[in-house]
């Protein structure tokens, strides 16, 4: 792949991608850029191999009847799909990948403050994952991401141990990335870079380490006692002989939730560095998006009971969830008026990018909006492990999450990969990956508030309608995945180059060339300006 | 890749252990004592889990835990405490011998402290050793008759199982421990460290320091409540 | 850098915690109902904070380094106050019997 930036007639400045060549010099790479891109290209293929799942799930849903595999098989498609989907794709998309190229440029540092553990993080990463596709190799899991007990502990005949070790590997990949980041940008910011100058991305990404950190060791504990559980029987979530089950949702869910703002929280740092750029108006309310990406890591650690509202909890602590759950709703609401209120009497510039942004905007209000049903005590009865529950997720995670991925990376990768991709089909892409979306998902909202249970193969016949207009949103928004993924391998050999700033953006990482050279910048940048100072002159040039 | 700096021509005094990423030596000191302290918050976490999952059983099934404490041996723990803050001692005097660049007494205190460590882990070996020979050991060598107290054998073999999981991966800390002053006391008789550059004294340190903290709550934890319904 | 403590504050610091530990061990002895287990944890959190303010040396950190040693113990309580907040209105555990 390094030898897609030669060019024969121009001799070209040195960066990153040319520095050095051979597989040697990427596997035991220490730059934060490649191991970026070694990044990019593990979690696109355990986004594929999550996919696959996906197909395979909406293939199954196509009829009512149970016809294309037992129900046996069809748990493992959906157990594989969300747990490769969740722990190897979403947890590190945006963090390890562009996280990991941007954090240090945007703040003006040569690299991460500890770049050989930035590369360790990666070699664990691909341990774990090797550990979870060797368990869909051997036959597969059917606990669901969520290996709730005492099913995965005592009950379920299949390769429980050997994934949730794939999971328990992988969190240490997160920790690490997070600890990264929190020194790194409490240590490493350039000459006036203060805390107010921050870009938004790199405060979303800091609140983001935060929960990494914090959460991940609980998770992993927790999986450690449920194979512990396995393999000795000990009774430790076994209710025959004195255990608690439902100490284990307490102890998943204290990381698992706070870990949907892992997925969620840098996604909202693209959308804010994408809202800005493309309407060429400084952001409204800095204070209030970066103080709320604060405020979301800690507030949600607060409400993780509303997983459990059904499980016998109390009213009381089911009240003290519920209140909290609205109560998270606040910060991120913050954040949606302010790019609302940024976009207003903007110039706004319709490049895929920003197209991005605005099906992010909207799919992630309905994904938060439908969220704030669930935690409604009364409602989140009638619509709990149901469809709604599934559509309501996925508008946040791929809705939000993948549509702010598709949305930074077609923004950065000139940055990343020196070269410009083809617009037309970048646009045409980003409408597929909407329409299929929304296609896909919207009737899951009404298949779960009409009863439609999640986690079975076969369904009642009257469903039938709404599911296959699932499935063939699914297939299109198969094919507004892999369209980028042609076209993005195209640019990098055929595509025009990029200059430094090719959406006249504002930023450190727009000021060092495409692609930067290995240590960023050539002289330590002094920052002397607030963040997204955009005037409205800028327009014409950039047009 | 090779430490090629092209382009970097601020730092003009160069200390050699300073890497290519940093600017000062300060910076660099500040990053490695912060990112430690950030890895000891994953690991404050990672025993509350545990904490957390012992204290709701514990809670739960008060009688099982009183049965199992009679098993712990207090003067063994007591003596294992004292052992570890002696110690964090040694580890505290060794940082500060590295602060002041005193490289022999530095070394002697390495040197002390890993001992010490060992007689923990040595004291902690016989206690398990105990607890086998009691047949207290879950899954491998546990009595089902649980000591003539049949009815609280499931619940205490939950207790002990999570006795067992806690001490063992602070022992587990503990051999980390230790094997980190190896290496350390390595690279101070190479002669690496210097006033200037003593940053991995520094943060083996704190990591020690915590190791010790987590069994200061253990060994209450653990041995001492319960203690007073079986000596009064 | 900070200014280094002398060998004489580390020597006190070991000998009360060395008390202390002896403390914790004979207050057990004494049987004082709920209260057993408060004492012994707040011997054991006196304990930790000599450790960390001395040995460790964060007295004289930044405000930053105490941030986050503090943050460790707040989201302890996050979780452990959280499991208990249901846990314990439940009405699962024997009464009057919490500890
Ligand atoms: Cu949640």
């Amino acid at each position: 792949m390094s030898t897609a930036i030669q060019d024969p007639q121009t001799v070209e400045r040195p960066n990153y991608l040319n520095a050095e060549y051979g597989w040697k010099s990427w596997l035991l790479t220490t730059d934060h850029k490649r191991i970026a891109i070694l990044y990019l290209i593990s979690i696109t293929l355990m986004f594929f191999v999550g996919g696959i799942f996906a197909v395979l799930i909406r293939l199954e849903l196509l009829t009512p009847q149970g016809d294309l595999v037992n129900s046996d098989t069809y748990n493992k498609f959906f157990s594989m799909h969300g747990i490769v989907m969740v722990f190897f794709f979403l947890v590190p998309s945006i963090p390890a990948t562009l996280g990991n190229f941007l954090v240090p440029m945007m703040i003006g540092a040569k690299d991460l403050a500890f770049p050989r553990i930035n590369l360790l993080s990666w070699y664990i990463y691909i341990v774990g994952a090797v550990f979870t596709l060797a368990a869909v190799v051997l036959g597969g899991v059917d606990t669901g991401w969520t290996f709730y007990t005492p099913f995965s502990s005592s009950y379920s005949n299949t390769f429980v141990i050997t994934a949730a070790s794939g999971v328990f590997v992988a969190g240490f990949s997160s920790i690490l990335t997070g600890l990264n980041f929190i020194v790194t940008i409490h240590k490493m910011r350039a000459p006036g870079m203060t805390w107010g100058r921050l870009p938004l991305f790199v405060w979303a990404n800091y609140a983001t380490a935060l929960i990494q950190v914090l959460g991940t060791p609980v998770v992993a504990i927790t999986l450690a006692l449920v194979g512990l559980e396995r393999a000795f029987r000990i009774g430790i979530f076994d209710p025959a002989i004195g255990g608690d089950p439902i100490l284990f949702q307490h102890m998943f869910w204290f990381y698992s939730h706070p870990a949907v703002y892992i997925m969620i929280l840098p996604g909202m740092g693209v959308i804010s560095e994408l809202v800005t750029c493309f309407s060429r108006k400084s952001v409204f309310g800095y204070s209030f998006i970066a103080g709320s990406s604060i405020g979301i890591a800690i507030i949600g650690f607060l409400v993780w009971g509303h997983h459990m509202f059904v499980t016998g909890m109390s009213m009381y602590a089911s009240l003290y969830f519920s209140l909290l759950s609205f109560l998270v709703a606040v910060p991120s609401a913050i954040k949606v008026f302010n790019w609302t209120a940024t976009m207003f009497r903007g110039s706004i510039v319709y490049d895929t990018p920003m197209l991005y942004a605005f099906g992010f905007i909207g799919l992630f209000t309905i994904g938060g909006l439908t969220g704030l049903f669930l935690a409604t005590l009364a409602v989140d009865v009638h619509v709990t492990d149901t469809y709604f529950v599934v559509a309501h997720f996925h508008y946040v995670m791929v809705g939000g999450m993948v549509m702010a991925y598709m949305g930074g990376l077609h923004f950065w990768w000139p940055k990343i990969s020196g070269r410009l991709y083809p617009e037309g089909w970048a646009k045409f892409a980003a409408l597929l990956v909407f329409a299929g979306f929304n296609l896909t998902f919207f009737p899951q909202f009404i298949l779960g508030y009409l009863g439609q249970p999640r986690r079975y193969h076969a369904y009642a016949p009257e469903f039938q309608v709404l599911n296959v207009m699932s499935t063939a949103g699914a297939s299109i928004l198969g094919l507004g995945y892999l369209i980028p993924l042609i076209y993005f391998l195209w640019s990098m050999r055929h595509g025009p180059k990029a200059t430094s700033n090719p959406w006249g953006a504002k930023g450190l990482e727009w000021e060092t060339t495409s692609p930067p050279p290995t240590f960023n910048f050539d002289k330590t940048p002094i920052v002397t300006e607030e963040a997204y100072a955009y005037s409205h002159k800028q327009e014409v040039e950039v047009g | 890749m090779a430490d090629s700096h092209g382009v970097v021509a601020e730092h003009a005094e160069h200390n050699p252990n300073l890497r290519h990423h940093f600017d000062t030596m300060a910076q660099q000191f500040d990053s490695a004592t912060l990112g430690m302290w950030v890895f000891l918050l994953t690991e404050i976490m990672f025993f509350g889990g545990m904490f957390g999952a012992y204290t709701v059983y514990r809670s739960m099934y008060p009688e099982a835990f009183a049965s199992t404490s009679k098993h712990m041996d207090a003067f063994w723990g007591g003596l294992n405490t004292a052992v570890l803050i002696v110690s964090s001692l040694t580890m505290a005097l060794a940082v500060r011998a590295a602060r002041l660049g005193q490289q022999k007494n530095l070394q002697i205190l390495l040197v002390l402290t890993m001992i010490f460590g060992l007689a923990f882990l040595g004291v902690k070996a016989i206690e398990y050793h105990a607890h086998w020979v009691e047949h207290m050991v879950p899954y491998w060598n546990w009595d089902p008759n649980y000591d003539g107290q049949p009815q609280y054998a499931h619940n205490a073999q939950i207790l002990f199982c999570f006795y067992f999981f806690m001490t063992g991966f602070h022992a587990l800390h503990m051999i980390v421990g230790v094997s980190l002053m190896l290496v350390i006391l390595m690279m101070a008789r190479r002669g690496a460290f210097n006033a200037e550059y003593f940053t991995p004294v520094e943060i083996s340190g704190l990591y020690w320091h915590f190791v010790d903290i987590v069994w200061i709550f253990l060994f209450p934890l653990l041995y001492l409540i319960g203690l007073h319904q079986h000596t009064t | 850098m900070h200014e280094i403590p002398s060998v004489k504050t580390y020597v006190a610091i070991w000998a009360t915690l060395t008390i202390l530990t002896f403390v914790t061990y004979s207050v057990a002895k004494i049987d004082m109902g709920g209260f057993n287990i408060v004492v012994a944890m707040g011997i054991a959190f006196f304990k930790m904070m000599l450790v960390i303010l001395f040995f460790m040396n964060v007295k004289a950190e930044s405000p930053l380094t105490k941030l986050f040693a503090g943050a460790g113990f707040f989201w302890l309580i996050l979780l452990l106050g959280q499991f208990f907040l249901d846990y314990a209105t439940r009405g699962w555990m024997p009464e009057g019997k919490m500890w």
